[in-house]
């Protein structure tokens, strides 16, 4: 059966719980990165709380059966945030934290990008070329209609990400298919690996454009827990449309020398940095 | 061989709720029965290839049996890197069908040539690419694709081809089929050229010239063991197939020939490496390839001549 977390928790309790685990997995993402020298920091720590939410509060799963065919899909369609999602898959009890220390290591399964769902438990897509997972995801949701399921699929996408076709092919088939056990979350952190978002591609008004294409659309601020709760909570959505969160983030989310700086795409972090880091997060490990 | 295809998915739907066919916006009235096995399990994505791609990989994951159908550089060439990660990285069992496929639809110009699907797509890790060379081959194919559970691409014609063999043939993925028997070359052939390629081992004999032809349904794997034990024998090993001669059919065997140090000359016919600019019907487009019955006895024998 489906784990029920945080059932007695107040309102309060829980916002509050699931900040400190935000801030705990932020700090593990950044000692990870600075340990085995991964990169694409700033991209996971913008996506942070909305992975928090999902994996904490929204997604129906089981780390003990990953392959429940009635599970609640996930998949990180902007793959390039992997350390954040496996740091996350490990906290929610897919595989031991202490699997981690091999991120990066020859021979692994912990790279840059998720690998296939074969090669390790909780993955259900390996992304990592842009806009595959969204269509991959629209599958996985037509095959709960079709097969009489009621799991639901969610995804996050980048803005970046967003530049690619298939993700508005994508998005008008679903609409077309009135796919309202479909939910994707942009992390719109305004930047993409060299420029501006707006600059490279004309994204805004991005909401406007998935209403456009038919989507029920809902913007929050995607680095408050209590937005993404109150909009996640509005899936699945009454019109039988699927649903975009526009999720308007902050690149580096969490640490203020990383924050809306694009050097993080690919910097990595020095000791020192991971120290300050901590401090400001206020995670002490 | 294209009612060929939608009568047999159609009957196979019947019996494996799995089953799910996938159109981009082709096939209007074809699949009208398919439809009424179940309406969820007909989609139209549109015209919108790579995104369906990626949808059968998901449904495919998600334990459906998806068959993408299109024409056949829309299901290949145009959305190579969705067959790559989506469905062979991801050994997600996805069956393509390329439609009109070589120059089926010569007519239609070079948008709707496919003369390079078979070269990149075997290029693939762990997909089955196959070529019918009638609907009987296609009908049994369909049904070891869905078997075997692993990505695979057939490669079809359009309508109105010859039955080749009949109903009783035994058919597995990787195993060639001999057609005809012979003893100075070997024609090894793939999809739907074969019917040119008996009138042209019919006319070679006439001329003493004794041609063994043999079905290569199945590009990938390749029957190596056919080629050890039975085409190394020959004088001569022609390869010939409706596709560029650049890593085909031709490129599979001269791969696999070239390890050996004593091995009979080889050569690979099919188009040449250009656009085909001018207009034509696919008889035109065979002529102008020399892969019409008459171009290819000549060739042969030609090659024959000169050995």
């Amino acid at each position: 059966m489906f784990t029920s977390l945080n059932i007695m928790q107040s309102r309060t309790e829980l916002i509050q719980d699931l900040q400190n685990k935000a801030a705990l997995l932020r700090a593990r993402i950044i000692e990870t990165s600075h340990q085995r020298k991964l990169p694409h920091l700033g991209s996971c720590l913008s996506c942070v709380d909305l992975l928090t939410a999902l994996y904490f509060y929204q997604l129906k799963i089981d780390p003990t059966n990953p392959a429940d065919p009635l599970r609640d899909r996930f998949i990180l369609s902007k793959g390039h945030a992997a350390p954040a999602l496996f740091q996350i898959l490990a906290m929610r009890g897919y595989f031991p934290l202490s699997d981690l220390t091999h991120s990066g290591e020859d021979g692994g399964i912990f790279g840059e990008h998720p690998p296939p769902p074969s090669q390790l438990p909780g993955i259900e897509a390996a992304t990592g070329s842009l806009g595959h997972g969204m269509p991959i995801g629209l599958g996985m949701a037509l095959a709960a209609r079709i097969k009489l399921q009621a799991y639901n699929v969610f995804a996050i996408l980048g803005d970046g990400e967003c530049n690619e076709g298939t993700i508005w092919e994508s998005a008008m088939l679903a609409a077309a298919q009135k796919m309202n056990n479909f939910c994707v979350l942009i992390d719109f952190n305004k930047w993409q690996a060299t420029d501006r978002s707006e600059l490279t591609m004309a994204l805004t008004p991005l909401a406007d454009k998935w209403r456009a294409f038919g989507w029920d659309v809902l913007e929050i601020n995607g680095n408050n827990m209590l937005e993404i709760l109150d909009a996640l909570n509005q899936f699945p959505s009454k019109t039988g449309n699927p649903l975009a969160i526009i999720a308007h983030t902050i690149k580096g989310k969490g640490v203020s020398f990383m924050e809306d700086d694009n050097n993080w795409h690919y910097r990595i972090p020095s000791a020192e940095e991971v120290v300050l880091s901590k401090k400001e997060l206020g995670i002490f490990l | 061989m294209r009612n060929a295809f939608a009568d047999e998915v159609t009957q196979l739907a019947q019996i494996d709720s799995r089953l799910v066919l996938l159109s981009g916006d082709i096939g209007n009235k074809l699949f009208d029965n398919f439809k009424k096995v179940d309406t969820k399990r007909f989609l139209n994505c549109g015209i919108a290839e790579a995104n369906m791609m990626g949808v059968a990989a998901g449904l495919a994951l998600s334990g459906l049996r998806p068959i993408v159908y299109s024409i056949t550089p829309f299901t290949t060439t145009r959305c190579f890197e969705q067959i790559r990660v989506d469905v062979c990285y991801h050994e997600a069992p996805v069956i393509i069908i390329g439609t009109g496929s070589g120059l089926s639809y010569a007519d239609l110009g070079p948008t709707h040539h496919s003369l390079e699907d078979l070269a990149i797509l075997r290029t693939l890790p762990g997909i089955q690419v196959i070529a019918p060379c009638d609907a009987f081959e296609m009908r049994l194919a369909l049904r070891a694709a869905i078997k075997s559970n692993i990505p695979t691409y057939i490669r079809i014609g359009k309508k109105g081809e010859p039955e080749i063999h009949g109903q009783n043939i035994s058919f597995e993925i990787g195993k060639a089929i001999t057609v005809r028997n012979g003893s100075d070359v070997i024609l090894i052939v793939t999809g739907t050229l074969m019917p040119n390629v008996l009138v042209a081992a019919e006319l070679l004999f006439q001329q003493g010239i004794s041609s063994q032809v043999v079905s290569f349904h199945t590009i990938k794997p390749l029957d190596e063991l056919y080629l050890k034990e039975i085409a190394l024998s020959y004088k001569l090993v022609i390869t010939i197939e409706e596709h560029g001669r650049l890593g085909g059919l031709g490129g599979a065997v001269a791969e696999f020939l070239s390890q050996f140090s004593e091995h009979p000359p080889h050569v690979r016919l099919g188009t040449k490496d250009e656009f085909m600019h001018e207009m034509g019907g696919q008889e035109y487009a065979h002529r102008r390839y020399h892969l019409d019955a008459k171009g290819l006895a000549q060739t042969i024998k030609n090659y024959m001549h000169r050995q």
